[in-house]
């Protein structure tokens, strides 16, 4: 069977089934995005800021509160993408055997797979919606550019979501992936311009930084919400592209080898 | 296609095929035939090969060698096309548990592409004809076991499929469920519809199929229809005999008669006529003798052996 052949419209089905799942406790869904930058921002804001002042970035003096709701942003999309993509994904392909109903009808694994990231993008992308409206309010984003986000979150989610499916593809067993989420997603949050700006650090951490989709997703975040940014938003575009192509294959690769036996 | 070609293709039509994992061979040099119409078994014991030879049929699991021809197409190419004409009933409950009942069918006919008119119009029939229409608005985990397979089986007809796979559809059911299942498939059968079943119970293969195979270590051991199969392989009665005299086996060996000798128990398989009967009831019977008709069981346990398979 040719690969080309493999891909087809159809495969909006499997996304629009994740999408009926997700309406029928959406309150639920979207409490956990509309809560969470009001917590950080709370605690960062109230508690965090009188410790560390104004922060520098990129030339310019900023609150710490207006220097991390950016980053809140893009480490939502990174989790929203993520936690869908492994976890979720996992418990259909493994305990609900969804994937296996799926693949006695006219959907092929690549599209039920794509289905899958691109949901796992859906969540981010609404997620950083609901985000984006929370921080609007503490009048911490420039409209209308703020609203670059949204299809940064698209970007960014299918970034996270590939490297997720990947994970499930190779994962034997739900506990593993704890040590994805401890070696790749928490270093990612903590060393990624996050919660402190990448230009003081030694070169070696700026390169290390440099690497992770995350400080890229961060960059584009900060130059979409306030305007500035001290990289370079093709670089950072062109590499989450990069990363969102080759994670993508490495994850129908894996998935292949995981289902069709 | 004209109806007339149509009805020369063979539904499925499977020649040498082979799939190996690794150095283990699961289906060794498989070939079979399923006519349109027909109602074919798949039997095997445990690890036979069965599993693996079904979703060879819907492209779940690509051949080592040989070729898979369904509805006169070819697995490799033509795998969307075949899907779309063939349903499914898994061994495992496949049904989506996010989903509500009526959920799980309509989600299902989108997979396949129905219009949307046409997907309400299958669901609320096979829901009715399946007995869950008060359950329509159910969560999957709340159904019964009996329930559950029916949905399975509703969802494994919502494409109005011309083929019907079925992978052991009664297991893990009480008798009452089985029943209603059997009744269905039946019904179903009787309106044409193609279908292929795995079973482990020998009673329901016996009842159901037209034509079946025995399938062991990848191979096929016998074809036919299950009264022939029974008739060549069982005999017309069978005579089982508990703690059987050293007379009797001497008996048996003398008329080169067709036996299983289980030590405390001698399995006497008939294939010569009521005479045999009267022979042994006259002078080996007390009250240790049992007389019955020959089953596919019989036939399963004499081609396969009694040894524990796992």
């Amino acid at each position: 069977m040719s690969r080309a052949g493999r891909y087809s419209p159809r495969l909006l089905r499997v996304w629009r089934r994740n999408l009926v799942v997700y309406r029928r406790i959406w309150k639920v869904n979207f409490l956990v995005p509309l809560l969470e930058p009001l917590f950080y921002l709370l605690a960062f804001g109230i508690g965090f800021s009188r410790l560390v002042g104004d922060v520098m970035y990129a030339g310019q003096e900023l609150t710490y509160v207006a220097f991390i709701a950016p980053a809140l942003l893009a480490t939502a999309i990174m989790f929203n993408a993520f936690y869908e993509t492994t976890f979720a994904s996992f418990v259909r392909m493994y305990y609900q055997k969804t994937f296996d109903a799926m693949l006695s009808t006219p959907l092929s694994l690549e599209e039920v797979i794509t289905a899958e990231i691109l949901w796992g993008a859906t969540k981010s992308v609404l997620a950083a919606g609901l985000m984006l409206l929370v921080i609007a309010l503490f009048g911490l984003v420039r409209l209308p550019e703020g609203l670059w986000v949204l299809p940064l979150a698209f970007l960014g989610g299918m970034a996270f979501g590939a490297v997720g499916m990947y994970f499930t593809g190779i994962t034997p067993t739900i506990d593993m992936f704890n040590l994805p989420i401890f070696l790749f997603v928490t270093p990612l949050f903590l060393f990624s311009g996050t919660f402190f700006p990448v230009a003081g650090l030694p070169v070696w951490a700026q390169i290390v930084a440099w690497a992770s989709p995350l400080y890229h997703l961060v960059e584009l975040s900060r130059w979409a919400v306030m305007g500035r940014m001290e990289s370079s938003a093709l670089v950072s575009l062109g590499y989450l592209l990069l990363f969102s192509g080759v994670f993508f294959g490495l994850a129908v690769r894996a998935m292949r080898r995981r289902l069709i036996k | 296609m004209t109806d007339h070609t149509r009805s020369m293709t063979p539904i499925i039509e499977a020649r040498n095929l082979h799939k190996r994992f690794g150095t283990f061979t699961a289906v060794d040099d498989l070939s079979f035939r399923v006519e349109k119409g027909e109602f074919f078994g798949v039997l095997g014991p445990n690890g036979a090969g069965k599993t693996t030879a079904i979703r060879m049929i819907y492209g779940f699991s690509p051949l080592t060698s040989g070729s898979m021809r369904v509805f006169g197409l070819n697995i490799e190419q033509g795998w969307r096309e075949i899907r779309s004409r063939l349903g499914v009933c898994q061994q495992e409950n496949t049904l989506d548990p996010d989903l509500t009942v009526e959920q799980n069918l309509l989600l299902f006919a989108g997979y396949f592409s129905l219009p949307k008119v046409i997907a309400g119009q299958r669901s609320r029939e096979l829901l009715e004809y399946f007995a869950l229409e008060h359950k329509k608005q159910a969560k999957v985990e709340h159904l019964s076991g009996g329930m559950a397979r029916r949905l399975m089986l509703a969802r494994a007809l919502i494409n109005d499929p011309e083929l019907v796979i079925l992978d052991e559809p009664t297991t893990g059911l009480d008798p009452q469920s089985r029943h209603q299942v059997w009744d269905k498939l039946k019904e179903l059968r009787s309106r044409g519809l193609t279908m292929l079943l795995t079973t482990h119970y020998m009673e329901e293969a016996a009842w159901l199929c037209d034509r079946l195979i025995i399938v062991d270590h990848g191979k096929i051991l016998v074809e036919g229809t299950p009264r022939a199969l029974i008739r060549e392989h069982a005999g017309d009665s069978v005579v089982e005999v508990e703690t059987p005299s050293e007379a009797l086996r001497e008996f048996t060996r003398s008329r080169n008669l067709q036996h299983d000798d289980l030590g405390n128990r001698l399995i006497i398989y008939n294939t010569l006529g009521p005479d045999l009967e009267h022979q042994l009831r006259g002078a080996f019977c007390d009250q240790t003798c049992t007389f019955r008709q020959g089953s596919l069981e019989d036939v399963f346990l004499r081609l396969t052996g009694r040894g524990l398979r796992e």
